[in-house]
């Protein structure tokens, strides 16, 4: 393998390996701009992951099942919003609630009475669909031109959802309610925004974004269940931390996962990269695994000092994210 | 609104309660034959449908089945923790019980395991530990495998492949390397086995550093396969995933704790297996008829082949010819005791006409660093060191 083909498979894995992080991250920052603080990203991952994966088997259709990631994860979504903001309870808790009942249907389903479904083992079509696209033209740029351009659907999909939902939040009249109800709800009650509708919506839409990452997993994993853990894996967990990296803006969201990505790519593919530039990188054979595997929450922790040093003025966290809203207090 | 919702959720509440109802089974009326209640303490969930845990949980139902013990006649703390008050308290929960042996099946458990037996209120039942090295001469030991015997089979396997395929390079995903001797004296018997058929064999090891993480296993694989150009990928780690990329890649593999034919039908050569239940059975068994005399009849127990303990899942048709044949002989070597793995002493197989023999031809063990580890011709290392003490590779491996 020549140099280049050992950066550019780096790159490469970099993408393909932690592009759920993406969805996670953008899922949880739709949600938490518009108010609502869902710790549920694990088990909505999974639930997207399950229902997905069920789905796109029984139909043969990767995009089938991508639909249903999002409706599944959806679902999720609605629990939470049932659950906070229609009947008040403490979102905190309600999103580990979501985590537990997630990971639960997700085992239920996959290592216990999905064992005896045919169709859980009907994976081997849809898995060839999730076959490479070629961009033209840019996935021929050095380095980076196979991992950014050279990747299957869903990768292509967390990149636009992501602008989108960049544009959305920015650039729209809806996003800019929706960020408004985030910040102070009372004053975005006052001029007649409807609160519970904006808030609901948002919490579904940012759980359907999380659910389609699962999927990703799922499918990235070659969708088996013996000897698996989860296919989500902490990830959901992550995501958490990296919309605090990103601060709450899902374009820097991008560079947050590449950069948690990075690291964690480094550890396994850490040596070859010492082994084809001995004398710039050959000190990374000397770096514990233990070092990569705290080095994405020692940069959260950084990430977070700085921003409470900088105050609040750059932060974009959502003054209002995880309280409920009373009408009657206002 | 409202009122509709709850009168659903009250319903189906109802109808859950009365599913559960109905489901119930009486329980105790097919009676058991012996009232001797055996004890377990899990780290894991006993729901398991896969792992650690599962496995043991499988031997010891398997065993107790095995022996027509009810499974009313087994009390399990699951779920417990390395941690010296949880353990304790785990094992009195059991003793309360009633509980005339108790299995403890992580390493963690050691001191109070160890502890627990001294007591003289519990000089009556015997404690078994998993994995660990401590023991006393009346109630007290512990159980492993030479599952390295296992590896040494599935190296041959590897082996031939390798010839077959022409590419010297085969690869292992391991969660850890040198720092434990239960990876490292499997990953140097997969290499001893492979080389003994291609002593052009290289073993090149990508180490993850958990016991458990998917997506780090099959990036390991990848790693492997694509930039270090092996043909073959073996595994120390609990998912299929290193054998799933083999497929993707028109490669081969050898899997770990199960036959991962199930997930690769065509990559996969065999796998090493455990079988618990055999060791489960002799304990409980001892137990129950001999317990005074349990140290002296089962004493710290570390089977292999000989005892069935460990094992290759059946060769599949992935294999190159003669695999089964070189597998048998160096299988029947091992079983009667006139040769180990880690001993001064090398096998090499001669195929004449179709007709397999073994040779053996003295030559000394060495590290990767040049170290000699055993003479020409000397005997196998102790067991004390295969179990605990080994962190070098022999000659041949190198960790990426």
């Amino acid at each position: 393998m020549s140099a280049m083909d050992v950066i550019s498979l780096f790159v490469y894995y970099i993408v393909v390996y932690n592009i759920a992080l993406l969805y996670g991250t953008v899922g949880e920052i739709v949600t938490e701009k518009s108010g609502s603080m869902n710790l549920g990203v694990e088990g909505t991952m999974a639930v997207g992951a399950i229902g997905g994966y069920l789905m796109g088997c029984l139909t043969d259709n990767l995009y089938v099942g991508i639909l249903a990631a999002f409706v599944f994860a959806g679902l999720c979504g609605l629990l939470f919003a049932w659950l906070t903001i229609s009947m008040q309870a403490n979102q905190n808790v309600t999103g580990l609630t979501i985590t537990t009942f997630g990971l639960g249907l997700y085992f239920f389903i996959g290592k216990g009475i999905g064992k005896a479904w045919p169709v859980m083992q009907q994976k081997e079509h849809l898995l060839q669909q999730v076959a490479e696209i070629r961009i033209p033209g840019l996935a021929d740029i050095p380095i980076i031109g196979k991992g950014f351009f050279h990747q299957n659907i869903l990768v292509y999909l967390g990149f636009l959802i992501a602008i989108a939902m960049w544009f959305y939040m920015n650039k729209t009249k809806l996003g800019l309610r929706m960020r408004a109800i985030g910040e102070n709800p009372a004053a975005a009650d006052a001029v007649g925004i409807n609160i519970k509708r904006y808030k609901y919506i948002h919490v579904v839409l940012g759980a359907g974004i999380m659910g389609i990452g699962g999927y990703q997993m799922g499918l990235n994993l070659g969708g088996t269940f013996e000897g698996s853990n989860c296919w989500i894996n902490g990830y959901g967990w992550i995501a958490i931390a990296l919309v605090i990296f990103a601060n709450w803006n899902t374009a820097k969201a991008i560079l947050g996962t590449l950069v948690f990505g990075f690291f964690n790519t480094l550890q396994v593919y850490g040596s070859a990269l010492a082994e084809t530039f001995p004398k710039a990188l050959g000190f990374l054979n000397a770096i514990p695994a233990q070092v990569y595997q705290a080095l994405p929450f020692l940069i959260t922790a950084i990430v977070l000092i700085f921003n409470s040093v900088k105050k609040n003025k750059t932060s974009g966290q959502p003054a209002a994210t995880g309280i409920n809203y009373y009408r009657e207090d206002r | 609104m409202k009122k509709i919702v709850s009168m659903f959720l009250a319903v189906m509440m109802i109808a859950t309660l009365l599913v559960g109802c109905g489901g119930k089974k009486t329980s105790g009326s097919d009676a058991a034959s012996s009232d001797f209640k055996v004890g377990a303490i899990y780290i894991n969930s006993q729901s398991d449908t896969a792992g650690y845990t599962f496995a043991h949980h499988n031997g010891i139902t398997k065993a107790m089945d095995k022996l027509g013990l009810s499974k009313e006649n087994l009390y399990i703390v699951d779920n417990v923790a390395e941690d010296y008050t949880a353990v304790s308290n785990a094992i009195d929960t059991l003793a309360g019980k009633g509980c005339k042996i108790i299995f403890g099946i992580s390493f963690g458990y050691i001191d109070a395991f160890n502890d627990a037996a001294a007591k003289d209120e519990y000089a009556d039942i015997v404690f078994s530990h998993a994995t660990g090295y401590m023991s006393n001469d009346k109630n007290f030991n512990n159980y492993f495998g030479r599952i390295y015997q296992a590896r040494y089979l599935a190296g041959i396997a590897a082996g031939l492949k390798s010839l077959e395929i022409g590419n010297n390079k085969i690869g292992y995903v391991s969660a850890w390397g040198t720092e434990y001797a239960e990876t490292c004296s499997g990953i140097n018997g997969f290499a001893l086995g492979a080389m003994s058929v291609n002593p052009d064999a290289t073993v090149t090891v990508k180490k993850i550093s958990t016991w458990g993480d998917e997506a780090l296993e099959r990036q390991a694989a990848e790693y492997l396969l694509t930039t270090e150009g092996c043909g073959i990928v073996a595994q120390h780690c609990d998912s299929a995933q290193p054998q799933l990329v083999a497929q993707e890649q028109n490669a081969f593999g050898c899997g770990y704790n199960s036959d991962m034919s199930v997930q690769a039908p065509k990559a996969h050569l065999t796998a090493p297996v455990w079988n618990w239940d055999v060791y489960y059975a002799l304990a409980i068994k001892t137990a129950m008829e001999d317990k005074d005399n349990f140290m002296s009849v089962v004493g710290n127990y570390y089977g292999g082949l000989k005892e069935g303990f460990v094992d290759i899942s059946p060769i599949t048709d992935n294999c190159a010819a003669g695999t089964q044949e070189c597998i048998d002989l160096a299988k029947e070597l091992m079983i009667n005791g006139s040769w180990d793995v880690f001993s001064g002493v090398k096998l090499s197989f001669v195929n004449d006409n179709g007709t397999w023999t073994v040779e053996k031809t003295d030559d000394a063990l060495v590290t990767n660093d040049g170290t000699q580890v055993v003479a020409a011709g000397g005997a196998s290392v102790e067991d004390g060191v295969i179990t605990g003490s080994m962190n070098y590779y022999v000659q041949g491996v190198t960790e990426k």
